[in-house]
């Protein structure tokens, strides 16, 4: 470890930099020093965003997104088709599908994956809120966007056979999943907005 | 689940294939679009310095093609440089090299496999050692390291980096990280579009008496090497199949859980299975033809077994081989909660080798037998990574040479310079490499430094 070459105040605000993604101790270090060295025009608006932000962030009751509101902005938006939801496993995947601006659907977002080796099973994730909303009987479509990974396709199976089971209610949900483009292990989030369209777009049943 | 398992397996294999179509379009695009360019150029070139009608001739007639490589014969991919920092007993080492094959000789413990063993890392997993990453990082250096190559082929020169960067990050957090020409790729796999390696080390003596385990890693090294996604689809399956082993054992609460596992076991298991049946074929297929019946290397016959593999290679109608295994599966819960682990699938299968011309089973051959078997197995091999990708292999053989009487060490060398790649190989006596005279660069090895050797120079 080295030695600290600043107050304590801006080595906390480095170590706290350093816990971000993509931010190791050196560019920490870098980020805390321009912020201390822009202090008006960085720092104290950085620093206000942050407390607001804090103060009102939370997670969506309908789908299970972040945001300031709840329901979520997405979640309320009225030109969305409420038809079709969108499932990923999480809110980065959500950023990375409304970034490629593919789909004016709406999102459910499933908190992970069903992993055994890890002990996370369907009841760790947002997956019966998923099903009740499916049983609403507004449900169309649903699109399982999940990544192309072992726990992302369990997962995409075991939702399938539950939105499968709904029928004997009488409710009959078209489950899809995105098709071309998405590399065997490949994960959404580091996918091409155009890639991603192209993958939504040419979805199949599952 | 009311909707039949059929259609989804049908659709899952399509997905697969879609997958890969776009991926292999893609890159058969690319080439096409750089090999039009080269012609073009070419035939800019050929035109100003000759005569129209002249330069139509040359164009047509059989020669070397627009990469520079006789019809046939794959291009050679070679390692002009090598910059090690930290690696094994190499605190720095940077060495010029050209095309020709590489001899590193020098004494017992001098570094010799050290560096074939980073020469390895230049293809995805844990090189020729199958070692950690602690273990390849020069003791006292804080756990990191690096390999850097030049290599020379027909997309001119490409830099390949790898290493580990990161020395405080947490044991399972230290991954490998590869850069080609200075980009930073997100998979090792990203190498296999330039270079294929292969190798032969005396770790590998015992393959054939050995457990089947050993024999099955063989056999995923010689399908990789031809079918680039077999790595990661040999390293899903034994994630899903753990996966499913540890719901068993936890009393398979949610039946649901477990179909939508086995789902997916089946789907990469009868992926695995093909891969294997498809590769061992054309291996099979390319020693029968060019096997020669007093040759130096005796031929070796091969059969794939395995509950799996034997549905894979009987023809059915698509997505049978997974319904059937997925359906193995289903019905093999309890005994397999009994067992403690899942008791079929391509896990359990074996690559049994016959000693051709002896008709005797590989483990019952000789100990020279053995090893000439399987050298010319490996041979074999990268002639038909060669012919498939259409790049030669590099080749890392070591301690292959010392063991070979005069006649097949002659054969060895003279087989090196058809396959068409560079070879690597090592040995505590260059004496042993004389016959290779120009055509191998000789170094010798002495506790971690490379000199060059005494050679014949180019
Ligand atoms: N991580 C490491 N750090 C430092 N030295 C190491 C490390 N790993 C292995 N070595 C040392 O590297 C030396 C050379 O090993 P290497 O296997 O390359 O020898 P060699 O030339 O192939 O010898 P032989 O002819 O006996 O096979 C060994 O003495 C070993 O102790
Ligand atoms: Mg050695
Ligand atoms: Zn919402």
């Amino acid at each position: 470890m080295s030695k600290s070459i600043a107050g304590p105040e801006i080595e906390r605000l480095i170590q706290l930099l350093g816990k971000l993604p993509g931010l190791g101790p050196r560019s920490a270090r870098r980020a805390a020093l321009t912020l201390v060295k822009r202090k008006e025009a960085l720092l104290a608006p950085l620093a206000r965003a942050c407390t607001e932000v804090n103060e009102k962030v939370g997670v969506c009751t309908v789908c299970g997104n972040v945001d300031t509101v709840d329901p979520c902005s997405i979640c309320r938006d009225p030109r969305r088709d409420d038809s079709t939801i969108v499932v990923v496993e999480d809110v980065s995947d959500l950023w990375a599908l409304e970034r490629a601006g593919a789909m004016a659907a709406r999102y459910h977002v499933l908190g992970g994956v069903m992993s055994p080796l890890d002990g996370i099973g369907p009841d760790d994730l947002n997956i019966r809120s998923l099903i009740e909303r499916c049983r609403s009987g507004r449900v169309g479509e649903v699109i399982l966007a999940v990544n192309a990974t072992v726990e992302g396709q369990t997962t995409a199976h075991y939702i399938t056979g539950e939105i499968a089971g709904l029928r004997a209610d009488g409710i009959d949900v078209t489950v899809t999943r995105l098709a071309h483009g998405v590399p065997v292990g490949g994960e959404l989030d580091y996918l091409d907005d155009g890639t991603l369209a192209a993958a939504l777009k040419a979805r199949t049943r599952f | 689940m009311t909707r039949p398992a059929r259609d989804r397996a049908i659709e899952g294999t399509s997905r697969e294939r879609a997958i890969e179509g776009t991926s292999r379009e893609r890159a058969i695009e690319e080439i096409s679009r750089e090999r039009a360019i080269e012609e073009i150029s070419h035939e800019r070139v050929l035109e100003s310095s000759l005569g129209e009608r002249d330069a139509a001739e040359v164009l047509r007639a059989p020669g070397p093609d627009a990469f520079g490589r006789a019809p046939g014969v794959p291009a050679r991919v070679a390692v002009t440089g090598l910059k090690l920092a930290d690696f094994r007993n190499y605190a720095a080492l940077s060495l010029e090299l050209d095309e020709r094959h590489v001899v590193l000789a020098g004494d017992n413990g001098a570094g010799k496999t050290n560096l074939i063993e980073a020469v390895s890392l230049l293809s995805p997993g844990r090189g020729l050692r199958r070692a950690t990453l602690d273990e390849m990082a020069r003791t006292g250096a804080g756990g990191t390291f690096a390999v850097a190559a030049v290599l020379d082929g027909p997309d001119g020169a490409v830099r390949i980096g790898t290493g580990v960067t990161e020395p405080d990050a947490a044991a399972g957090e230290r991954s490998r990280r590869v850069r080609i020409d200075g980009a930073a790729q997100k998979s090792a796999e990203a190498m296999l579009d330039h270079i294929r390696v292969l190798w032969l080390t005396p770790a590998s003596d015992g393959l054939f008496t050995g457990p089947a385990a050993e024999r099955r890693r063989f056999l995923d090294r010689l399908v990789l090497a031809l079918d680039p996604a077999h790595g990661t689809r040999v390293a899903a399956f034994e994630r899903a199949m753990r996966g499913r082993n540890r719901l068993i054992e936890e009393g398979m609460r949610d039946p649901g859980w477990l179909d939508a596992i086995e789902a997916q076991m089946a789907e990469l298991g009868s992926a695995i299975a093909a891969a294997r049946v498809e590769a061992v074929a054309c291996l099979a297929g390319l020693i029968a033809a060019t096997r020669e019946d007093h040759g130096a290397f005796p031929h070796a016959e091969l059969a794939l077994e395995g509950e799996i593999e034997a549905l894979a290679a009987a023809s059915g109608p698509a997505g049978a081989v997974e319904d059937r295994y997925r359906a193995i599966l289903a019905g093999a819960r309890e005994r397999d909660r009994a067992a403690g682990r899942t008791l079929d699938g391509p896990h359990r299968a074996d690559l049994r080798v016959l000693h051709g011309p002896k008709q005797m089973p590989a483990e019952l051959s000789s100990t020279g037998e053995q090893k000439a078997l399987l050298l010319g197995l490996v041979l074999a091999h990268a002639r038909l990574v060669g012919a498939t990708v259409g790049r030669a292999p590099l080749l890392l053989l070591d301690e292959v040479a010392a063991h070979l009487d005069g006649r097949r060490r002659a054969a060895l060398f003279d087989v090196l310079d058809s396959l068409g790649g560079q070879c690597w190989l090592t040995g505590t006596d260059a004496a042993v490499f004389a016959p290779l005279g120009a055509r191998a660069q000789v170094f010798e090895v002495a506790a971690g430094r490379v000199l060059p050797g005494a050679g014949p120079a180019r």
